[in-house]
C-alpha cells in the first residue's frame, strides 16, 4: 500500500455528531447516512485496494439541498469529497475519515429533451447510458460512451473528462458538454455554458471537466445529443506483430479515414478473453485492431474494403468483416468482455497512458520488459487511435509483496508514456493513483499554476483535497 | 507605442518579468488582426509573438500539428494542406470584417477561440486544442495538455487560455489535433424560406444522419434575391453523392439548387468572414450573438423591434452576425435584454473605440462568475498586466 492518504484531523473527527445534526437540519433524513454499515458502502471506488471510511454520506435530491449542504460543511471547515457512481479508476471518489461525502445519485432525472437544438438537460447523476436511453427512440444518443456507462453517472465523466471506445470520432466528455450548473463551496450556485455553443467570457465551463471534484460539485448539465449514423460495423483483423498492426493503424488514419472506433488487443488478451466470451478470435496472431466505421450499408462496404485493402500492405493474417448485426455483436463481444474477463482468471490494475501513436511498438515492448522484469504478465488492450493504452497488469493479491510489484510496474509504464511525449493519464483521471507521478509530467510551475487556480475556488482545500496534487509541495492561497 | 518581440520564450519570460516588476501594462499579440476587438486599453508597450514562429512537430498519422505561437496560420495551413488535412474548426479571418490588415497567427486563433461554420459539427478551436505553452503574469512558463489528443491530467488550463484574449497568459506554443480534409464538397441551397422555415429545415439537416458541416441562412437582400438556407456536406465523393441525394430528397419540396467546387468554396468563405457586413461595404457596428439554434430568428425579432438593423445565421441559426448604426451604445441594452430571453451572449466585434469603451464588448457577468473571473486573472497575472480590462472592465 503505497499511496498515502493525509492523517484525519482529529478536531474534526471529535465534533462527528455536532456535523451530523448540523447535516440533519438541512435534508431529509434519508438523504443523510450515518451507520458505519451503511458508509461502507461508499469507503472506497473502483480503485478498491484502498479504502477510508467517511464521516457521514448525504445524498441530497436538489440543487438547494446540495447548496445548503456545502455552505454548511465549508462554514464548519468540514471536507467534501463529490461522488456520482463511485467507479472511478483512479480513487477519485475515494473518501478520508474527516471528510463527508456528497453524493448526487439521488439526482438522476432527465429535465429537458430538445431534439431539434440537439440537447438534453439532465440532473447530473444520471447514469451516462440512461442519457442514450432517453433520447434513443428518436435514434439519438449521448456520444461519450465508457466502458462503464451502465453505472457511471454524467457527474462523474464530468469529474473525469471521461472517454469511450467511440471518442477518435465524437470526442470526450469536455467536447460534449454546452452548460452545467455547479454549486461554489460557500453554496453560490452558478451557471456555465448553457444551451449554445461556446460560453462566455473565460472557458470556466472547460476548466470544471476534468476537475475531479476540485472546484465544485455539479447539479446539472446540458449534454449535446447527436443523431445516431444510419448503422456501424467493424471489422477484426488479426496481424503477425504488433509493429504491422501500428503501422496499419498509422496508413488507415493516413489515408484520411476516420474510424468511429480503433480498438486494439494483443496476443494475452485475445487468449484471455477468448478463454471467456468465446468470441472466435484468432489465437494464431500477435495482435488484433476491431476497426468499426459508420454510414449507411454501401458507405460501410466501401471505408472497409479501404480497410480491408490497406490491412493487406501489412501482412494482416486474419480478416473478418461484419456483414450483420450478429456478427458485429460477436466482434465486439470479447473485446467488451475484455476487463471482465481479465477479472475472472486474476487480479489486475489497469493504467491508463496516452502515448503518441507512432511510439506504439517501441511501448509495446518496453511494457513487456518492465512487467516481465517483476515477474508478472500484461494484457494489452486499447483505444489504438488515439493512443490511450490500457495495459492490465496481472498480479495475484494473496502473494505477499505482488501487488506492489504490479504497482511499480504501473508506475514505470506512466513514467514511459510521458518520457515517449504522452501523458499519465487519457481518460480516468488523476485521483490519488498518479497524483505522485504528476512531477513526472509537470515542472513545479505548471503545478503551482495549477494549483493557484484551485485555489480561487477552494482557498482551504476542503473540496476533494487528498486528489490530484502531490500532498507535499502543495500552494496554497 | 513599443512593440517588443522575443525570439524565445526565455526572452518572452524576460520581458514580462520586467513588465510585472515595473507595473507596466502589456498588449499581448500575434499578428495584431484581431486588436480592434474588445474594450480599448490604455497599454504603451505590445509583447508580440511576431518572432515566435514556425511549425515545431508535424505527425500526419497521428492528426497533430504543433507551432510556435506567432507561425502564420497561412502557413500552418499550408503545410497540412501538403498533406492533405486541414484544421478541422475552419478558423474565421477577421481582416475583412475589422478592415485589418497583417498576418493571423496560429496563437491567435488559440487565443480568440477562432472558430467557422464547421464548429456546428466538429468543435470550436478549443475543442481541437490539445496543448498550450505560455509565460504567465509572474514571467513563468506554463505548459499544459501537450500533443496527444487523450490527455486528462490535472486542470485544463487549455481550455482556460483558449479564447482567454491575451488577457491570462502570453501564448508561445500551441497543438492542435488535425483531420483530413474531405475530398469533397458540395452544399444545398434552398431558395426563398422565411426565418422560422429555414430554422427548421436546418434543424432537420442537422438531426439527419448526414453529419452536416455547415448550415446557415443569409435573409432576402443580403446574398443576392430570396433568402438562401445553405446545408453543407463534406467527405469521401461517394458518401457525399449518397447523402446529398438523401438529403434532397428530405427537402424535394423546396426550391433547391448545389453548389460545388469554387463556388462553394466561395460561398462558406463569406459565411465564416462575414461577407456581408465587410468593412468598407459597411461601417455599422457588428455583434456576434451565440444563442440556441432555434430562437435566432426569435431573438432578432425582439431586437428588430426597437433597432434598425441586419443580420444573417451560422450554425443553424445559432450564431447571429448582427449589424446597426454605430451610434449610442450600439443597440448593447437591446440586444442583451432580448438574450435574457432566449439564453446565449453577445459580443461586440466591431464597432469605434469610443463605442466599445463605454459598453460591455464581451456579456456581462453575473456576480459570482465576475468573481471567478477575476480570481482566475489575479491567479496567472496577479499584478494585472496582460491585455488589462480588454475583456471586463477592471479585470
Ligand atoms: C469496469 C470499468 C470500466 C471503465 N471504463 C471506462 C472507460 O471506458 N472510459 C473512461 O473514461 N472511464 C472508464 N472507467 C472509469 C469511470 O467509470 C469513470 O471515471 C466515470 O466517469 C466515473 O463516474 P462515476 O459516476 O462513477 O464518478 P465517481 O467515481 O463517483 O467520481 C469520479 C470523480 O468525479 C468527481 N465527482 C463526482 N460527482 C461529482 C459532481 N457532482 N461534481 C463534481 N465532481 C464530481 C469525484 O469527486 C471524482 O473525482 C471505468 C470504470 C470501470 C469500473
Amino acid at each position: 500500500m503505497s499511496i498515502a492518504f493525509p492523517a484525519p484531523d482529529p478536531a474534526i473527527l471529535a465534533r462527528r455528531d455536532e456535523i451530523l445534526a448540523g447535516l440533519a437540519r438541512l435534508v431529509h433524513p434519508e438523504a443523510l447516512i450515518a451507520s458505519e454499515d451503511e458508509r461502507r458502502a461508499f469507503e472506497t471506488d473502483g480503485l478498491t485496494a484502498y479504502r477510508r471510511l467517511p464521516l457521514a454520506v448525504v445524498l441530497p435530491s436538489s440543487t438547494a439541498e446540495v447548496s445548503a449542504v456545502m455552505r454548511y460543511l465549508s462554514g464548519q471547515g468540514v471536507k467534501i469529497v463529490p461522488r456520482g457512481a463511485g467507479t472511478s479508476l483512479a480513487g477519485g471518489a475515494i473518501p478520508q475519515e474527516d471528510a463527508v461525502v456528497v453524493g448526487v445519485s439521488k439526482m438522476a432525472r432527465v429535465l429537458e429533451l430538445d431534439f431539434e437544438n440537439r440537447t438534453a438537460r439532465v440532473e447530473a447523476g444520471i447514469t451516462n447510458l440512461a442519457i442514450s436511453g432517453a433520447v434513443g427512440h428518436e435514434s439519438f444518443f449521448y456520444a461519450p460512451d465508457p466502458s462503464s456507462q451502465l453505472a457511471c453517472t454524467i457527474a462523474g465523466n464530468i469529474g473525469m473528462n471521461s472517454g469511450g471506445a467511440h471518442c477518435l470520432k465524437y470526442g470526450v466528455t469536455t467536447n460534449n458538454i454546452l452548460g452545467v450548473t455547479m454549486v461554489l463551496l460557500d453554496g453560490t450556485v452558478v451557471e456555465l455554458g448553457g444551451q449554445h455553443l461556446d460560453s462566455a467570457g473565460l472557458d470556466l465551463l472547460g476548466l470544471v471537466i476534468g476537475s475531479e471534484g476540485q472546484l465544485g460539485i455539479v447539479t446539472e448539465a446540458t449534454v449535446r445529443i447527436l443523431r445516431a449514423a444510419e448503422g456501424a460495423r467493424p471489422a477484426l483483423l488479426g496481424f503477425p506483430s504488433p509493429e504491422d498492426a501500428g503501422a496499419c493503424v498509422a496508413a488507415i488514419i493516413g489515408e484520411g479515414l476516420v474510424p468511429v472506433a480503433l480498438e486494439y488487443m494483443d496476443k494475452l488478451a485475445i487468449e484471455i478473453t477468448e478463454g471467456f466470451a468465446q468470441a472466435g478470435y484468432p489465437l494464431d496472431v500477435e495482435a488484433m485492431l476491431i476497426i468499426e466505421v459508420e454510414g449507411s450499408d454501401a458507405e460501410i462496404d466501401e471505408q472497409l474494403r479501404r480497410v480491408v485493402t490497406i490491412a493487406e500492405r501489412h501482412r494482416v493474417k486474419t480478416i473478418r468483416v461484419s456483414k450483420s448485426e450478429a456478427e458485429s455483436a460477436a466482434i465486439w463481444k470479447g473485446r467488451k468482455a475484455a476487463f471482465g474477463a481479465t477479472g475472472r482468471i486474476s487480479d489486475y490494475i489497469c493504467m491508463d497512458g496516452t502515448i503518441p501513436t507512432g511510439q506504439l511498438p517501441l511501448v509495446l515492448q518496453r511494457i513487456g520488459e518492465i512487467v516481465q522484469r517483476e515477474g508478472l504478465r500484461v494484457a494489452n488492450v486499447f483505444h489504438a487511435g488515439d493512443g490511450n493504452l490500457h495495459p492490465l497488469i496481472l498480479f495475484d493479491i494473496n502473494k505477499p509483496g505482488e501487488m506492489e510489484k504490479a504497482e511499480r510496474a504501473g508506475e514505470d509504464i506512466l513514467r514511459l508514456c510521458v518520457e515517449v511525449g504522452g501523458c499519465l493519464t487519457g481518460e480516468h483521471g488523476v485521483g490519488i493513483e498518479k497524483r505522485d507521478l504528476m512531477r513526472c509530467q509537470f515542472d513545479e510551475s505548471d503545478l503551482a499554476q495549477q494549483m493557484r487556480i484551485r485555489n480561487v475556488f477552494d482557498p482551504a482545500w476542503l473540496l476533494n483535497p487528498a486528489k490530484v496534487f502531490p500532498l507535499d509541495g502543495r500552494v496554497l492561497a | 507605442m513599443t512593440t517588443i518581440t522575443p525570439r524565445d520564450e526565455q526572452e518572452a519570460c524576460a520581458a514580462v518579468a520586467e513588465a510585472a516588476a515595473g507595473r507596466v501594462p502589456l498588449a499581448l499579440a500575434g499578428g495584431g488582426t484581431k486588436a480592434a476587438i474588445g474594450r480599448p486599453a490604455q497599454t504603451e508597450r505590445t509583447l508580440s509573438a511576431a518572432a515566435l514562429s514556425g511549425v515545431t512537430l508535424y505527425e500526419p498519422a497521428e492528426l497533430v500539428i504543433g507551432a510556435r505561437a506567432g507561425t502564420p496560420l497561412a502557413e500552418v495551413e499550408q503545410t497540412l494542406a501538403s498533406r492533405g488535412q486541414q484544421l478541422t474548426f475552419e478558423p474565421i479571418d477577421y481582416r475583412p470584417l475589422l478592415g485589418s490588415a497583417g498576418e493571423p497567427t496560429i496563437g491567435g486563433v488559440a487565443a480568440a477561440n477562432l472558430s467557422g461554420p464547421r464548429r456546428i459539427q466538429a468543435g470550436a478551436a478549443r475543442d481541437s486544442l490539445i496543448g498550450v505553452r505560455f509565460v504567465n503574469g509572474r514571467g513563468e512558463t506554463v505548459k499544459n495538455g501537450g500533443r496527444v489528443m487523450k490527455n486528462v491530467t490535472g486542470l485544463d488550463l487549455v481550455k482556460l487560455l483558449g479564447g482567454s484574449w491575451g488577457t491570462l497568459g502570453f501564448l508561445t506554443e500551441v497543438v492542435f489535433k488535425v483531420l483530413p480534409k474531405p475530398e469533397r464538397a458540395t452544399t444545398l441551397v434552398l431558395r426563398g424560406l422565411d426565418e422560422a422555415a429555414a430554422a427548421a429545415a436546418m434543424s432537420a439537416a442537422l438531426g439527419s444522419p448526414y453529419e452536416v458541416t455547415g448550415a446557415a441562412y443569409l435573409p432576402a437582400g443580403l446574398g443576392g434575391g430570396a433568402s438562401q438556407t445553405m446545408i453543407r456536406l463534406e467527405g469521401f465523393a461517394y458518401s457525399v453523392d449518397y447523402r446529398g441525394g438523401e438529403l434532397r430528397r428530405l427537402f424535394r419540396r423546396n426550391d433547391l439548387d448545389i453548389v460545388e467546387g469554387e463556388a462553394n468554396t466561395a460561398l462558406w468563405r463569406g459565411v465564416r468572414d462575414v461577407a456581408p457586413f465587410a468593412a468598407g461595404i459597411s461601417d455599422e457596428a457588428v455583434w456576434r450573438i451565440s444563442t440556441v439554434p432555434t430562437k435566432g430568428h426569435h431573438f432578432t425579432e425582439l431586437v428588430a423591434r426597437d433597432v434598425s438593423c441586419r443580420w444573417f445565421y451560422d450554425w443553424g441559426g445559432g450564431l447571429v452576425w448582427l449589424a446597426c448604426a454605430a451610434e449610442g451604445d450600439a443597440g448593447a441594452a437591446i440586444i442583451r435584454a432580448a438574450l435574457a430571453q432566449t439564453g446565449g451572449h453577445a459580443t461586440l466585434v466591431r464597432a469605434p473605440a469610443e463605442v466599445r469603451a463605454a459598453v460591455d464588448v464581451f456579456q456581462p457577468l453575473t456576480e459570482p462568475l465576475r468573481r471567478l473571473t477575476a480570481g482566475i486573472k489575479g491567479s496567472l497575472d496577479p499584478v494585472g498586466i496582460f491585455s488589462r480590462g480588454r475583456m471586463y472592465a477592471g479585470i
